[in-house]
């Protein structure tokens, strides 16, 4: 790390051309709680990183269209301190809440969480069943991309050379619905993901789920968009054969791995059964939030 | 040879100046530099907390920044909790309770502790042990930690 260069360009414009004209591996620092990290353990040796806090409007939550755009740079402790967000997102709190430490949530940003492309990122299968849509700037000018779609393999993004992501935009809350995130961890504290389920779902005034969006976590090389399971609830009550079609449906949808932390036949069973739970969770927000 | 960025910061309301390498830590900075060892490093790789500093009023561990970030931010340390002889009432309690056997990671406590407190002056036990779930301690089990912090808010209180 001895030619290691540092850049902190004050425009998006200044840091895509510093990204783009990079020789070799270049990366974006924004709150470093995973570059530093692998620059710490030599996982990854940059030539070049770019901090992009100095730049404006990256380290800010903004009401946009009833919904809210998270810049790039923004601390996960100002998402959980901000009382409109955890009012119209409470199932985004809930994995932003799980990063890391209070310490790593000082400096950790959604936007990196979903760079670093694990697929057991906690705030990952929430903002994806929230229908987040990531801003992305880069060489060719700027698009918007589902959150869902910016994973496409463990450490891989689709993000093209030079592309940064400039915020992501939680969408106006929809009446009548409420979101949520669990994971089960062998710990309840500074731990990782073995398997994590979010449901971000509508009830109309009878109480029937009218639409529903279910996201899992940590059960295949990338999160998994499961329309089997948003079917099992849409037009139920989310009474017990509903559960019963969710839970097998979330199970079904599983392609893990076995490692330390869980055995493929244990992270199948538990994504049904954190499925149920989730679920029950957004649909008693889905009544309280109006 | 990288280039040495000079850098302006306010560590403990008092102004330094140091040159830095862009990969070197804030951690490395603190002790190497600066000398102010009262920070420890534990893991460096942000999963014990050791290292717990401030950084503009926000938690940070100082492994996980760069010094060249820190141009014009202000860095609360371990060293300026105490007032000149008078020790902080978290500082005091983890003395009379012995939330302490070690060492390392008290200084880490200490200022995590307090940045509960300030945002939370009444906590419960639960919201004291998931606040310090970054901070690892080898020694103590953490009863004597959490007594320790429970019973310096309760003073600081006035209860």
């Amino acid at each position: 790390m001895t030619d290691l260069r540092y850049e902190a360009p004050a425009t998006l414009e200044a840091a895509v051309a510093l990204l783009g004209g990079a020789g070799g591996v270049a990366r974006v620092l924004a709150g470093g709680t995973d570059v530093i990290v692998q620059m710490e353990t030599e996982l990854v040796e940059p030539e070049l990183v770019v901090d992009i806090k100095k730049i404006p409007g990256l380290r800010a939550i903004a009401p946009e269209n009833g919904g809210f755009r998270v810049g790039a740079a923004t601390p996960a402790m100002e998402m959980v301190e901000h009382a409109g967000l955890c009012r119209a997102w409470p199932g985004v709190i809930d994995g932003v809440k799980l990063i890391g430490s209070i310490q790593v949530k000082g400096r950790a940003t959604i936007a990196g969480n979903l760079c670093n492309a694990s697929p057991a990122a906690d705030s990952v299968p929430p903002l994806a069943a929230a229908g987040a849509v990531a801003r992305v700037v880069g060489p060719a000018g700027r698009r918007e991309v589902e959150v869902a779609k910016i994973p496409v393999s463990p450490g891989k993004t689709s993000l093209a050379k030079g592309e940064i992501i400039e915020s992501i935009f939680l969408p106006a809350r929809a009446k009548n619905s409420g979101d949520a995130y669990e994971r089960f961890t062998p710990r309840t504290e500074m731990d990782i993901a073995v398997v994590g389920v979010a449901i971000n779902l509508t009830i109309d005034g009878s109480g029937v789920c009218v639409a529903a969006r279910v996201v899992l976590g940590a059960v295949a090389p990338t999160i998994v968009v499961s329309e089997e399971c948003a079917k099992a609830i849409v037009g139920t009550r989310l009474d017990e054969a509903a559960l019963e079609k969710l839970a097998a449906a979330a199970s079904a949808a599983c392609r893990p791995i076995d490692d330390k932390r869980g055995t493929i036949e244990f992270r199948v069973k538990v994504a049904g059964v954190l499925a149920r739970r989730v679920a029950l969770k957004a649909l008693e927000r889905a009544r309280h939030i109006v | 040879m990288s280039k040495r960025h000079h850098i302006s910061v306010a560590v403990n309301g008092d102004d330094y100046d140091f040159l830095c390498e862009p990969a070197q830590t804030l951690l490395d900075v603190l002790r190497d530099e600066l000398m102010l060892t009262g920070t420890k490093e534990g893991c460096a790789t942000g999963d014990c907390g050791a290292c717990s500093v401030m950084l503009d009023g926000r938690l940070v561990c100082s492994c996980l920044v760069l010094a060249v970030e820190t141009e014009g931010k202000r860095v609360d340390t371990i060293e300026g909790m105490a007032k000149d002889d008078q020790l902080h009432p978290l500082q005091r309690s983890f003395l009379e309770l012995n939330g302490l056997q070690c060492g390392i990671c008290t200084p880490g406590i200490l200022v995590a502790a307090r940045a509960l407190l300030e945002k939370n002056p009444d906590p419960t036990e639960t919201e004291v042990r998931y606040w310090l779930a970054g901070n690892l301690c080898r020694c103590t089990g953490y009863d004597k930690v959490v007594r320790s912090v429970l019973a310096a808010a309760a003073e600081m209180r006035g209860a």
